[in-house]
């Protein structure tokens, strides 16, 4: 279960198209073991991100984060990563529905990559979509969760949803 | 009022009538994945406990990506893939049969139908007039299970292009030319339609180049209308009954018309790292080579090759240039040794690999080396894509590609035309 829970982290900041070759080379896709691919996220966007990225950190990024192949795994990588929670001015269309399925939240809010700096310290509420930069209290709000997916989420994700569906 | 293409397939998969903006839930006819996929959706269907698929003779694992495979644990993945095959009656596209997407296209993929695999290029379907669309692992175990996924029906540009291709320059350049004009995600979320003079005298080589790089402008589908290409395509290999023709309705409602004309349209190039970073190739600075790859779901049919065989014959691979040759398909490899284009690149200095994903991926078959550059005909040019963030690579046509290779420095193609 997905809970649409308060998320308070220290932000890292990247540019627009962050493609999934960069969120986890296909050289490293020889392992679905999310502890193996957390110790190469970003790493060639960002060499010293697996190294120095904390749980509950949160990543701001410009338009079409995400953007490239259709490899779970850069989801799967990230969360793994301990990052919590993806704020975007928009996300590649795989990237989007695969970060549902795999339980990474994400954002859309196009003002968060000019408002918020590297190493800011956020608040963020899943439920509301508010985002808090807490230095200077400013509040940003995100793009509303379309309905159809926000019932994926209430049901703990596609896998659950279709479990219970399918009566297992 | 009229339906877009992809209102019409997905209509017809949903059981009633959706149109753009509307979430559907469709029936899907061919679902599929690939090795670097694969492993990811199997392991899925296990832990939701499902034993058995909704469809075996319409749900295909291919080996293509990493293949033969380079190292024990993808061997050990490729292991996990042919016995979840054997177990549950899928169909087993092995090592050496070729690319997901050629093979799919050549065997599988009908005009009409909603095609769904587990690798964003999986668009390029759309050329056969398929809704065909790339999603993650866990969708598409879903979809191989229950024999259905769920979408959000896309809003359709129109892309009218008109004119006719000058010489020297194909389906690829205006495939480049499109991405570099509407960028990289100009078209997120959205669905394609390739219409007009120019798209209708492409042949299904074309199509398919067209189609497969759709996802690299951001969007969901690149549909093309069911016509009498299709029909002489489908014929050609074997499937008439799979045709049928299929067209928007004259009055369909259109989010965007975009006007292209192709008759002053010149040879392009993707730069590193962006396939939006679009340039005339006469204006990019003519840099030594150290890899030509031509291949791959955008250009590795038979039709690539010969363009490519045309440029090289009686000539040589400049020294110090790697040239790979990698056929998209088992058939693409029968089919150029029969007629004699595999034998002219081989003369020429090519490097023939077995069918499959070949350089593309950066797994095998022609990783880079520090500070490297590649002329490639694939379709992502992505720091790090070809096994190595320190390499740059430029894509092109297999004209641009094959007339690189004999410079030794990126070359305009219709210098050997």
């Amino acid at each position: 279960m997905v809970t649409l829970m308060e998320l308070k982290g220290k932000i890292w900041k990247f540019g627009d198209n962050v493609d999934t070759d960069a969120i986890i080379p296909a050289r490293y896709l020889n392992t679905s073991d999310p502890a193996e691919l957390a110790k190469h996220c970003m790493e060639d966007a960002a060499p010293s991100f697996p190294a120095k990225v904390k749980a509950g950190d949160i990543i701001v990024a410009g338009a079409n984060f995400g953007c490239g192949s259709s490899r779970e795994h850069a989801p799967i990588a990230i969360k793994a990563a301990g990052v919590a929670c993806v704020i975007a001015k928009s996300f590649a269309r795989i990237f989007y529905r695969n970060a549902f399925n795999t339980g990474l939240p994400i954002l859309e809010c196009p003002e968060a990559f000019d408002s918020i700096g590297e190493g800011d310290e956020v608040a963020v509420s899943l439920g509301s979509g508010e985002i808090r930069i807490l230095k200077d209290g400013r509040k940003l709000n995100a793009q509303p969760v379309p309905e159809f997916m926000q019932v994926l989420l209430k049901e703990g994700g596609l896998m659950n949803y279709v479990k219970k569906k399918a009566g297992l | 009022m009229g339906k877009t293409l992809s209102e019409k397939i997905l209509s017809a998969h949903a059981g009633h009538d959706v149109r753009a903006g509307e979430f559907a839930v469709a029936c899907v006819d061919l679902v599929y994945v690939q090795d670097g996929t694969g492993p990811l959706t199997v392991r899925q269907l296990e832990k939701l406990g499902f034993k058995t698929v909704s469809s075996p003779q319409r749900s295909i694992v291919f080996i293509d990506h990493a293949s033969p495979s380079p190292r024990q644990e993808l061997s050990n993945d490729h292991r996990l893939l042919r016995e979840f095959c054997r177990r549950t009656g899928a169909i087993l596209s092995d090592t050496g049969n070729g690319i997901s997407h050629n093979v799919a296209s050549e065997d599988y993929i009908n005009p009409g139908e909603v095609v769904v695999g587990a690798d964003s290029h999986t668009c390029t379907g759309g050329a056969l007039c398929a809704f065909a669309t790339g999603m993650g692992s866990t969708d598409i175990a879903v979809a191989m299970a229950l024999g259905h996924t769920w979408l959000r029906v896309p809003e359709t540009w129109k892309i009218a292009v008109a004119g006719t291709f000058p010489k020297g320059v194909y389906a690829k350049d205006f495939m480049l030319h499109f991405i570099g004009t509407v960028s990289a995600d100009g078209a997120t979320y959205k669905a394609l339609e390739f219409t007009g003079p120019a798209m209708e005298s492409l042949p299904m080589s074309g199509r398919l180049t067209i189609s497969n790089m759709a996802v690299e402008s951001g969007a969901k589908a690149g549909l093309f209308n069911s016509d009498s290409v299709t029909k002489a395509f489908l014929e050609s290999l074997g499937r008439p009954a799979g045709y049928r023709p299929l067209q928007a309705d004259p009055d369909a409602a259109y989010e965007k018309i975009m006007n292209f004309d192709v008759s002053t349209l010149e040879p392009m190039v993707a730069c590193p790292h962006f396939v939006d970073n679009v340039h005339p190739v006469g204006t990019v600075e003519p840099l030594a080579v150290n890899q030509v790859f031509i291949g791959t779901s955008t250009n590795g049919r038979l039709d690539d090759f010969r363009v490519a065989a045309a440029i090289l014959k009686g000539k040589k691979v400049a020294p110090g240039v790697r040239l790979l040759v990698t056929p998209g398909s088992r058939r693409t490899l029968l089919d150029g040794l029969a007629d004699g284009t595999i034998q002219t690149l081989a003369e020429a200095g090519g490097i023939i690999t077995g069918p499959g994903c070949g350089a593309c991926v950066g797994v095998h078959e022609g990783v880079l080396g520090d500070g490297e550059v590649c002329v490639a005909t694939q379709n992502r040019n992505f720091k790090g894509r070809m096994g190595n963030p320190n390499a740059f690579i430029y894509l092109a046509s297999p004209a641009t590609a094959a007339a690189t290779a004999i410079t030794g420095r990126i070359t305009d193609p219709r210098e050997f035309l």
